[in-house]
């Protein structure tokens, strides 16, 4: 790998042709470029303070309710700005069901598609379909919120939501999940317009990675007499395995911390039920619905420590995804770019 | 005849399995597409009829009364200019770094990893962090710290696709150049940039329309204005925000405000988006 040398500018003043000009002109040159350079070099550094200060911003402005309430925090759902005692562990619970649920709705259909898209679809649609997916994974979380507000939200209470709770009524455990009464609103109608927002990022994702699938191998595979079922688990899914689950993570990671989406719909109830129809909260959800009101600054402190949690949680989360899609960048045969 | 019927079952087997496997792909790709144009259809729809010329030249009303959008339009431009212009020189600058004098040093790729989770970082969380950097401070709400958070989101968008850009210019062009004996920043700006300008501008109209659409950051920094300010240290209306606030509300002229305002948000994004496309797509 060939690195610019810094030193150009000084290597050509070493042997100047005789008048002093040059060598000014030189000196100048050594300056501006030493200059940019500690410009870039400075700019990239404050990508890296700019997440440290995040951290340390978070972590000392929750203090205050760690201070005063400590582990109790995070292992209770009181909610009590009355009384000024606060835990968290509803909302924790919220994003990790909705985001949980999300996950297992949209990871089977967005690999579906991605399949559709690099081996089955004919070659005229498979551009125009990728090129709405990706437009669509651009398309901002508020009107996916408004639409499930205004156009799923009580469409789903008149219909779907009766006919399931009837449905499962007779089921065991079922029958808690499901429970009644139908609000439209809730968990589970967070968790799928979630589904619906990060459907179009896992999609798009796992299209690329299975996209970086070397032509060959299938080939070969193909050749052999496979069927497309087979080339695709036996080959393809193999070979793609860490950007998929990467890209799955990364998708993870904005369903977890997604706010505008969930804010909406999810009724901002802090309170876990064992009804995934009854409205609930997640940690985004309760920190847009609440800040501008939190009076006390204990209340402030409580949900910038919820803050903290879910900055802390989509970071592991999003590391982990990292690390994954680019020890694919490092398999033999695949495109780097 | 006998010993072939193993054989031909697997065969119908494997060939029965291909085709339920093919026909849930579809099924998935249909299910997964429908969603997509049920929500884009019941947008244009419902916000088809607030597209007037109020929408462009009215204050954003009380309730019960009828207005427009004009100071949420303009606070939403005005924090999206200045959070482009503090976000693209960091963001070109880091990018540069990254992909030129950094490389594969261990500053570098720490650096690349945490940029690209600041990348996907819950935006409420920036919101939260401007709030306890400007706001607490400041003591109040401002435009300007709307703006700041704005340009939190923008820096990693910009950083991403510059280095991207960059690293796709073989370094056949540097050489030559330096071994013409320009210093590496000539090398840079007469070489590289140039031959990376449509990559990089395509990055900063990726990053406009990822701020255009985001409320949570604007929550707690720029809050919301029901009058015209223009005012960069008093609290801002927005677009996102106004959505945001119309639509929870109970009154029907909001709600149709909402819906026009949701509208004018996507065809920006999706337009800002096409474009950057277009641009991309010419340049290869």
């Amino acid at each position: 790998m060939t690195v610019i040398s810094r030193d150009a500018a000084s290597a050509a003043s070493a042997h100047p042709p005789d008048a002093t000009q040059n060598q000014r002109a030189a000196r100048w040159l050594e300056r501006t470029d030493r200059l940019f350079f500690s410009l870039t070099f400075a700019s990239a550094l404050l990508v890296l303070a700019m997440f440290c200060a995040m951290f340390i911003m978070l972590l000392k402005g929750s203090w205050p309710a760690l201070d005063a309430f400590g582990f109790r925090f995070f292992i209770t759902q009181v909610w009590n700005p009355v009384k000024d005692q606060y835990g968290i562990l509803a909302q924790i619970s919220g994003t990790l069901i909705t985001s949980f649920l999300a996950m297992l709705i949209a990871v089977p259909i967005g690999l579906g598609i991605a399949i559709f898209l690099t081996e089955i679809c004919p070659p005229v649609l498979r551009r125009s379909i990728g090129v709405a997916i990706e437009l669509l994974a651009g398309v901002p979380s508020i009107i996916y919120g408004i639409w499930g507000l205004f156009v799923f939200a009580p469409l789903f209470q008149r219909t779907a939501q009766p006919w399931l709770i009837d449905l499962f009524a007779p089921v065991p455990v079922l029958s808690t999940l499901f429970a009644g009464p139908p609000y439209g609103i809730g968990m589970f109608t967070a968790s799928l317009i979630l589904a619906i927002m990060i459907l179009p990022l896992i999609a798009s994702i796992s299209r690329d990675v299975f996209e970086t699938v070397p032509p060959m191998l299938k080939e070969a595979a193909y050749g052999l007499g496979c069927t497309t079922h087979e080339v695709v688990l036996k080959v393809v899914l193999p070979y793609a395995r860490s950007g998929v689950v990467g890209g799955a993570m990364l998708a993870l990671g904005r369903a977890l911390g997604e706010t505008m989406a969930v804010t909406f719909v999810i009724g901002n109830a802090h309170k876990i039920q064992s009804s995934l129809f009854a409205p609930g909260t997640t940690i985004s959800a309760a920190i847009a619905n609440e800040f501008t009101e939190a009076t006390t600054p204990l209340y402030v402190s409580s949900l910038l420590t919820a803050g903290f949690c879910l900055f802390f949680i989509t970071f592991i989360i999003l590391a982990a995804a990292q690390l994954m899609l680019r020890r694919l960048e490092r398999l033999p045969g695949g495109t780097h770019s | 005849m006998s010993d072939m019927a193993p054989a031909d079952l697997l065969y119908r087997r494997r060939k029965w399995r291909n085709t339920i496997f093919v026909s849930l792909a579809i099924a998935s790709t249909v299910f997964g597409l429908l969603w997509l144009a049920w929500i884009l259809t019941t947008l244009l729809f419902n916000g088809i009829g607030g597209l007037q010329l109020d929408l462009f030249t009215k204050m954003t009303p009380p309730p019960g009364a009828t207005g427009g959008l004009l100071n949420a339009i303009v606070g939403s431009l005005i924090m999206i200019v200045l959070a482009v212009l503090i976000g693209t020189p960091i963001g070109i600058l880091a990018g540069t770094y990254l992909a030129e004098y950094g490389r594969h040093t261990r500053i570098a790729i720490i650096i690349r990893i945490l940029n690209d989770i600041l990348l996907s970082a819950p935006s409420i969380v920036v919101g939260l962090f401007i709030y306890e950097l400007f706001v607490l401070t400041m003591g109040h709400f401002s435009a300007i710290a709307g703006a700041f958070a704005l340009a939190i989101i923008v820096i990693p968008v910009v950083v991403r696709t510059t280095e991207n850009m960059l690293r796709l210019i073989p370094d056949t062009l540097r050489e030559a150049a330096s071994a013409l004996g320009a210093p590496a920043f000539h090398v840079i700006r007469l070489v590289t940039w140039q031959a990376a300008k449509a990559g990089i501008v395509t990055g900063v109209l990726l990053a406009i329309a990822r701020i255009s659409g985001e409320t949570a950051p604007l929550l707690f920094t720029a809050l919301n204005n029901q009058f015209w300010s223009t005012s960069l240290l008093k609290p801002m209306a927005s677009l996102p925000i106004i959505i945001f606030q119309f639509a929870m509300s109970p009154y029907e002229e909001w709600h149709r405000l909402a819906w026009a305002g949701a509208l004018l948000v996507t065809l920006t994004v999706l337009g800002l988006n096409i474009l950057a496309r277009i641009l991309s797509a010419r340049k290869h």
